[in-house]
């Protein structure tokens, strides 16, 4: 009974916890500053790559993780200079261009890499509760993406760069006259992003087989906890994961693997219908 | 009727650009004589992808909507024909009725998906997204149909291999029929392009298209003034749906399978970045643009498939960073300004910007 029990939660936590991590970088790029980062799953595919070439290169896992972040962090500065800054007044056309990056990225991995890469194995062992066992790393997963929650609720609500980060997402030109350096603020919020990406990356590569277009497996669950969670991350991407993995681990349980990812779209369809500003509108005209 | 090949909507006017478009169609209706079979063929297999583009051009260039779901018609419809011909026992009558139904599949799911999103108020972005999960979700989901149990009456789905099984094309005629192929196949889609590629550009020209590009300016003001926006928005979808489903239908019958590789990521992007790249506002620039576009694509592919993938992908960012409107729309527009200086008449309102 009382592994039963743990069962449903635990499958529930395993999906809540990569709608999280999976989603937290893109709520930040997309939700608020509103850049439609189709590049997203590649930012996560190379936190994975860097992980794995890490620890192969004698790291231990928890730096090498550290390492993935990094790197992620790094190039998402960087392509947000030179690719993404001329386009903050056509949204539409970022989308365009992060679509062409994350093809360029994915097809030149495979040209330079090859299409696999030796994977790292699965650390912490299991546990057992009841009847059954338990992968002790899934766990882990799980308070990361708590953790991610908080980080980002302290760096976007306790801080001075997040003040000033949701200042420059309300009001660029306001923000920049007070004296707040956009620039360096739309940097390093899109570098939060993608570290975040890098980090859920560096979390998953024990887990999956690493293979260059393992990025598309990340973009769609990613995109659509985001669009049901609407612009905030607390408000709307939390509650959307919530909503979105009890949904998918109940038709997961009951009809299968493919009737569940189905479903999650249909569902994801019908709420947007209901609540076109996502969660974070529903919640906040309750709250207002 | 024949006023509306000219207008604000479309690039080229005049007897010069009829004649050349004229010379151009004859010159591919006399190709099949000088060149071997083989390359006919191949040509034929590039026209199939081009009324994906036109739809893609009539949706997002015209529109503003654009729409990650063309693989996901062209799949759809492709399937379809493949499940209806073999389950009709191919031959003429299951042929004709994969035709016809793989279209009617298309366009019922896009006037479903489209209800949905459209009248959901689901917009630019979302729209896009939205578009492309269903896309994934389908090649994710023809890809774990491999065992037995994934059969439409006769016709197994095969999973990643794909299905496989069916007839191509097939008009009713003596001895079983006409099949559609090699240069017969050419000289069809040919036909079938330039009746498809006149009759988008009348339609664009027309009213309905007018208010296709009034609502891509501004949608607000579009239905400020009365028109309903999300009627246009969903019957321009379903239109565009449906020529994806015109090229699933006639790739699956020009190879004889089809995979749900042709769905998924990466050949969900090609269409974008064809239309992207010729100019997407402009049915003439897609049609040359897809049609150059494949034609190169086609030639690094021999060597490397990566690279040229690449290489698509860093055209697409190249043409939104340096030449947003389009390559092949930004050399139409030249040659149009050259002409006029040589009459020096003046130059004409500019065509709406995007």
């Amino acid at each position: 009974m009382l592994g039963n029990l743990f069962a449903g939660f635990y499958q529930f936590a395993d999906v809540f916890a990569f709608l999280v991590l999976s989603a937290a970088g893109l709520a930040i790029i997309f939700g608020m500053m509103g850049v439609i980062n189709m590049a997203h799953g590649e930012f996560v595919m190379c936190g994975v790559y860097v992980t794995a070439a890490s620890y192969h290169a004698g790291l231990p896992l928890p730096l090498a993780q550290a390492c993935g972040t990094a790197v992620a962090f790094l190039i998402g500065m960087v392509l947000e200079a030179v690719v993404i800054r001329p386009l903050y007044t056509r949204p539409l056309d970022s989308l365009l261009v992060t679509w062409g990056l994350s093809l360029v990225v994915t097809q030149g991995t495979l040209v330079l890499v090859g299409s696999t890469f030796p994977g790292i194995g699965t650390p912490l062992g299991g546990f057992r509760v009841g009847d059954y066992t338990f992968s002790a790393y899934r766990m882990v997963l799980f308070a990361a993406a708590i953790g991610v929650l908080g980080f980002v609720w302290f760096l976007f609500l306790r801080t001075r760069f997040g003040i000033q980060a949701r200042a420059v997402m309300q009001n660029p030109g306001m923000a920049q006259a007070l004296g707040v350096r956009r620039n360096r603020v739309y940097a390093l919020s899109f570098g939060v992003g993608a570290g975040l990406a890098g980090f859920c990356g560096a979390l998953y590569a024990p887990t999956m087989s690493l293979i260059p277009t393992m990025g598309s497996s990340f973009i769609v669950e990613s995109f659509v906890t985001v669009v049901v969670g609407g612009s905030s991350v607390l408000l709307g991407t939390a509650p959307a994961a919530v909503a979105l993995a009890v949904i998918r681990t109940g038709l997961n349980a009951w009809y299968g693997q493919i009737i569940g990812q189905i479903g999650l779209l249909v569902a994801v369809i019908l709420i947007i219908r209901v609540l076109p500003d996502g969660f974070t509108g529903w919640l906040t005209r309750r709250t207002a | 009727m024949l006023k509306l090949l000219e207008g604000p909507q479309t690039m080229g006017r005049g007897p010069a650009f009829w004649g050349a478009a004229g010379v151009v169609l004859l010159a591919a209706l006399a190709y099949p004589m000088f060149a071997d079979p083989y390359d006919v063929g191949n040509f034929g297999y590039f026209f199939v992808w081009i009324f994906m583009a036109l739809g893609l051009c009539m949706m997002w260039g015209l529109c503003g909507m654009l729409s990650f779901g063309q693989t996901f018609f062209f799949g759809l419809a492709g399937y379809g024909y493949g499940v209806i011909a073999i389950d009709l026992g191919n031959g003429p009558l299951g042929t004709m009725a994969g035709l016809v139904g793989g279209l009617v599949l298309a366009a019922v799911a896009a006037a479903v998906l489209g209800y949905f999103m459209i009248y959901g108020r689901i917009n630019g972005v979302f729209f896009g997204i939205v578009t492309l999960s269903v896309t994934l979700a389908l090649a994710y989901f023809l890809g774990q149909t491999a065992g037995p149990e994934w059969a439409i009456g006769k016709a197994r789905l095969n999973g990643f291999n794909g299905m496989q099984g069916m007839d191509p094309l097939t008009f009713p005629g003596p001895d079983g029929g006409i099949v559609l192929e090699e240069t017969l196949f050419y000289y069809v889609l040919i036909l079938g392009l330039a009746v498809a590629y006149l009759l988008l550009r009348m339609l664009a020209n027309s009213r309905f298209g007018n208010v296709l590009v009034a609502i891509r300016e501004d949608a607000e003001r579009a239905e400020l003034l009365g028109y309903d926006v999300r009627r246009y928005q969903l019957a321009v979808f379903v239109l565009g749906s449906t020529l994806a489903g015109l090229s699933g239908v006639l790739y699956t019958s020009w190879g004889q399978f089809i995979t749900p590789s042709s769905i998924g990521l990466p050949a969900a992007s090609m269409p974008i970045i064809w239309v992207a790249f010729s100019g997407r506002t402009d049915l003439t620039a897609t049609l040359v643009g897809t049609f150059l576009l494949l034609l190169g694509f086609q030639s690094l592919t021999i060597y490397s498939q990566e690279t040229a993938l690449v290489l698509m992908g860093a055209l697409l960012m190249a043409t939104v960073l340096f030449v947003p409107r389009g390559f092949v729309l930004g050399i139409g527009d030249l040659l149009a300004r050259l002409a006029m200086r040589r009459r020096r008449e003046p130059r004409p309102a500019a065509a709406a910007e995007v």
